[in-house]
């Protein structure tokens, strides 16, 4: 028994869920408890157990055995709307908001019976201002960062008054300044006594906020601690179940200039995208550039824009002096650049082809594996083979297809199919989003490398740590914007955040607070 | 209760199985249908199935098959190209018009050249003239995102009244004694398509069927042309990652399914058909849609697809010669199979699970 347990009543205790779905089993006799108004991380990689563990908690899955209870009672949601009556509220990682609707109408849709309109308005002001979340409840969501969004879900939770609050990775969304905020918000609640299961794979955030860790791994609880007495090296171990390797960089010797982007202004294709606004840089060979930003700040957008889906004037775009913004995909490859979009299921492999049809999706050029345009399937097998040999990709063989890999093994195989053809410039939107430790530590180790042997790398990624592990020099997109690069060597996190754009006007409001 | 799952991967053994399987459930419909009607449904589906193949006028019968199958082979093979990158043309049947008035149009108009160039510049006219009315839908679609099912398929009547005016018009026989209808070919050997051999019903048609099934076999599988049509209709903007450009692939497929349609007009109207008439064409076009399907968008499943569409063709005719069965109870027929077909298919990408537990 530690200390926080003995201090508060308990208000939520699991005990030996199991739930197995066709092929895994997701959670497997799980057991943990939280005291009233403790704030506890439930810890562990993708594909964990954490997500069903909460969807269970929520009354959105229903366990195949074990109990739950709340507050001594027995505890079974068959649906969301009975946990909220009991008291458990869940803001999700992706939200249910609708952009064209204002926050109060939005927040009116979530209640079985929402009260009238002016109201509901007061309210949401008056809790809004009682934990330092500024929102006006007439906006349009459309017209909202993702952080305020976020807000929105809160207080949405907040209203019910819940006893329980569930946070599904909230801080992925956020900039540095506005993760600080939420944390105080979080804090607040947890003194009044309101329990938060707070759900992240980053280590100092938990250590930083929460009381008790639950760390989960292949579905079951492999230890329990108090993240305050733990290294986050500790914990990652405990976490991944080996010890990690951090990425070795190779100095190399910048070389001249291989990518050049100037004044590039071009609308999003997206709806609800954001156009780039004259984004100018440059990467030199063997140099990694890092981009951060918080999602939907042109990311997407600047991937196309380089890859060649997205057209602009010649001159806008340059590889190794060579104006080939007008070109196409194609024509890019050939001159040089490779680029691995975000969005694996669909953009950067169709799903339902095999890999060695994916391997050909785009190393076809740069890999000669057509002759007078007929494909060379059996150099594009043994390419696809020496993908999934090389990069550890987990498959029966290169004939399944693409959407039969689990999200990890499929950006292991997309890796490499672009990190494999000898390119001089690489773009990466994203590279371990979703891939577990091990591999992300892997598919890292692998970019350095490529830099080290020549090749000039731009990676956008929303993982700070992840860019500062990589990168050379660093910039941040926000609203279609590019700060001018810095070098990373220095950069404090403070630094970064005010690169970011802050923290959307919140700042004010806990200063008053 | 019984629930659909989406498979990890699309079943082979459905990818086979459903086009025998819609076969067999049509013909258990059908006969109902034709029991309801008041006929023996068996001896329907025996004149249907098996009479042109084996019973007493197979010998002529046996011919009739491959006449039918080869514009619908030619036609379908071109629309699956399209279908496979989410391009859908349906209005074939205006193109198939539109090819052979092109291909009529020529020859007549140098009525009576004994010269041997006459049928080669015919059938490149005939191609010509489809790939015009497929280029309307293709460009409308291109250049103001319209909506290429609705213009193609508009098209088609378009196409209907321009072939009456033909008929009646600008292609009617001068030596005709008034009646709609234009020269007959067979009464003009240098242009006409005649039986190369008669008892297998084979004409350059059907040549041209066989071999461009043999070729866009080869496109779609050894090809990065047939690569991309195949990337486009599974995954746009995978498409465009690779480096299609939509509005060439839509150009592409509709001139290439508009050439086919047009070029299958064209054998039709100076062989079987003989000439440029007000009914000329009998809905080769829109079956072709089903030889499509049936053949599961893969060119050798086609050629197999086709034979079995033209086996209720001359079947029906059968059935409605000998036995009164309407014209309208074969169209339903084969709608039936197109019906099936598509239910059955489900089970290629998803599979009946019982749900246990949940509700």
């Amino acid at each position: 028994m530690t200390r926080a347990e003995l201090l508060r009543p308990e208000l939520l205790r699991v005990e030996g869920i199991t739930k197995a779905y066709p092929g895994v089993v997701a959670n497997s006799d799980v057991s943990f408890s939280i005291g009233e108004g403790e704030i506890h991380a439930l810890l562990g990689e993708n594909g964990a157990g954490k997500s069903t563990l909460v969807k269970m908690i929520y009354g959105l899955v229903r366990p195949d055995s074990g109990t739950m209870t709340l507050r001594g009672a027995a505890y079974q949601p068959g649906k969301p709307a009975e946990a909220r009556r009991l008291g458990v509220a869940m803001v999700f990682q992706h939200f249910s908001l609708f952009e064209a609707l204002n926050v109060a109408e939005n927040v009116a849709l979530g209640m079985e019976k929402p009260p009238p309109m002016r109201e509901l308005a007061a309210k949401i002001r008056a809790v809004s201002e009682e934990y330092g979340l500024p929102l006006d409840p007439s906006r349009m969501v459309g017209d909202l960062s993702a952080g305020e969004r976020q807000r929105v879900e809160i207080i949405r939770c907040l209203l019910q008054d819940p006893k329980l609050l569930i946070m599904d990775e909230p801080t992925s969304v956020l900039t540095p300044q506005e993760v600080e905020i939420l944390f105080k918000t979080l804090r607040q609640l947890s003194r009044e006594g309101t329990a938060i299961l707070y759900i992240s794979h980053k280590l100092e955030e938990i250590k930083a906020l929460c009381d008790e860790a639950t760390i989960l791994r292949r579905g079951r609880v492999v230890a329990t601690c108090t993240p305050r007495e733990r290294t986050a090296r500790e914990m990652a171990e405990l976490m991944v179940g080996q010890a990690l390797k951090a990425p070795e960089r190779r100095p190399g010797a910048k070389g001249e200039v291989a990518l050049g982007v100037s004044d590039l202004s071009v609308n999003s294709p997206i709806p609800f995208g954001t156009s780039l606004k004259a984004v100018s840089f440059t990467v030199a060979k063997g140099e990694v550039l890092g981009i951060a930003g918080v999602a939907g700040n042109g990311q997407d957008e600047l991937l196309l824009a380089l890859s060649g889906e997205l057209k602009s004037a010649a001159d806008k775009v340059r590889i190794a002096g060579q104006p080939v913004g007008d070109l196409g995909p194609t024509e890019r490859r050939r001159a040089g650049l490779v680029a691995a979009p975000e969005d694996r299921y669909g953009h950067a492999a169709a799903p339902d082809m095999s890999l060695v049809e994916n391997a050909f999706l785009t190393a076809g050029v740069r890999k000669g594996l057509t002759k007078h345009g007929f494909i060379d399937w059996g150099a594009t097998r043994a390419f696809a083979e020496e993908i999934i040999a090389g990069y550890d990709v987990r498959t029966p063989g290169p004939d399944v297809a693409a959407r039969a890999l689990s999200g990890g093994n499929l950006q292991k195989f997309l890796m490499g199919r672009e990190l494999m053809q000898g390119a001089s410039v690489i773009v990466i939107n994203q590279p371990t989003w979703g891939v577990d430790a091990a591999a992300a530590a892997q598919i890292r180790q692998q970019v350095l490398d490529r830099a080290g042997e020549g090749a000039a790398v731009v990676v956008i990624s929303q993982d700070l740590d992840e860019l500062l592990e990589v990168a050379d020099s660093f910039a941040v997109l926000n609203e279609g914007r590019l700060t001018r690069p810095r070098p990373t060597e220095g950069l404090t996190m403070d630094e970064i955040g005010l690169m970011m754009g802050g923290a959307h006007g919140m700042e004010v409001a806990h200063h008053v607070a | 209760m019984l629930r659909l799952e989406k498979r990890p991967t699309p079943s082979k053994f459905w990818l086979y199985a459903t086009p025998p399987v819609a076969v067999i459930l049509t013909m258990i419909a059908g006969g109902i249908l034709f029991a309801l009607m008041g006929t023996n449904p068996f001896e329907v589906i025996r004149t249907i199935f098996w009479d042109p193949l084996f019973g007493e006028f197979a010998f002529y019968l046996r011919g009739q098959l491959l006449v039918k199958a080869g514009p619908l082979i030619l036609i379908a093979i071109g629309l699956a190209l399209g279908f496979r990158a989410g391009i859908w043309n349906i209005g074939a049947e205006g193109q198939y018009i539109i090819g052979a008035i092109f291909g009529a149009a020529v020859g007549l108009a140098v009525f009576p050249t004994e010269s041997r160039w006459i049928f080669p510049v015919m059938i490149v006219a005939g191609a010509f003239g489809g790939w015009v009315w497929a280029m309307i839908p293709a460009i409308l679609k291109t250049r103001f995102n319209t909506n290429e099912i609705l213009v193609s398929l508009m098209l088609v009547y378009v196409a209907e009244t321009i072939l009456a005016k033909a008929s009646t018009g600008f292609l009617k026989n001068p030596e005709g004694m008034g009646f709609p209808g234009s020269r007959n070919f067979s009464s003009y050997p240098a242009a006409q398509n005649a039986f190369l051999y008669e008892p297998l019903g084979l004409h350059w048609g059907g040549v041209a069927a066989l071999v461009t099934a043999v070729l866009a076999y080869i496109l779609l599988t050894r090809h990065q042309a047939g690569f991309q049509i195949r990337l486009a209709g599974q995954a746009p903007r995978a498409a465009r990652f690779h480096g299609v450009s939509p509005a060439r692939l839509v150009v592409l497929c509709m001139g290439l399914s508009g050439a086919l349609a047009g070029l299958a007009g064209m054998f039709e109207v100076t062989g079987p058909a003989g000439q440029i008439s007000i009914d000329f064409n009998t809905g080769y076009g829109f079956t072709a849609i089903i030889v499509a399907f049936l053949g599961r968008l893969n060119p050798l499943g086609i050629v197999l697809a086709g034979f079995i569409l033209a086996l209720t063709y001359v079947g029906g005719e059968m059935a409605s010669t000998s036995l009164g069965l309407p014209d309208a109870a074969i169209q339903v027929f084969q709608g039936m199979l197109l019906f099936f077909l598509l239910a059955v298919d489900v089970l290629t990408n998803y599979r009946f699970r019982l749900a246990v537990g949940a509700h």
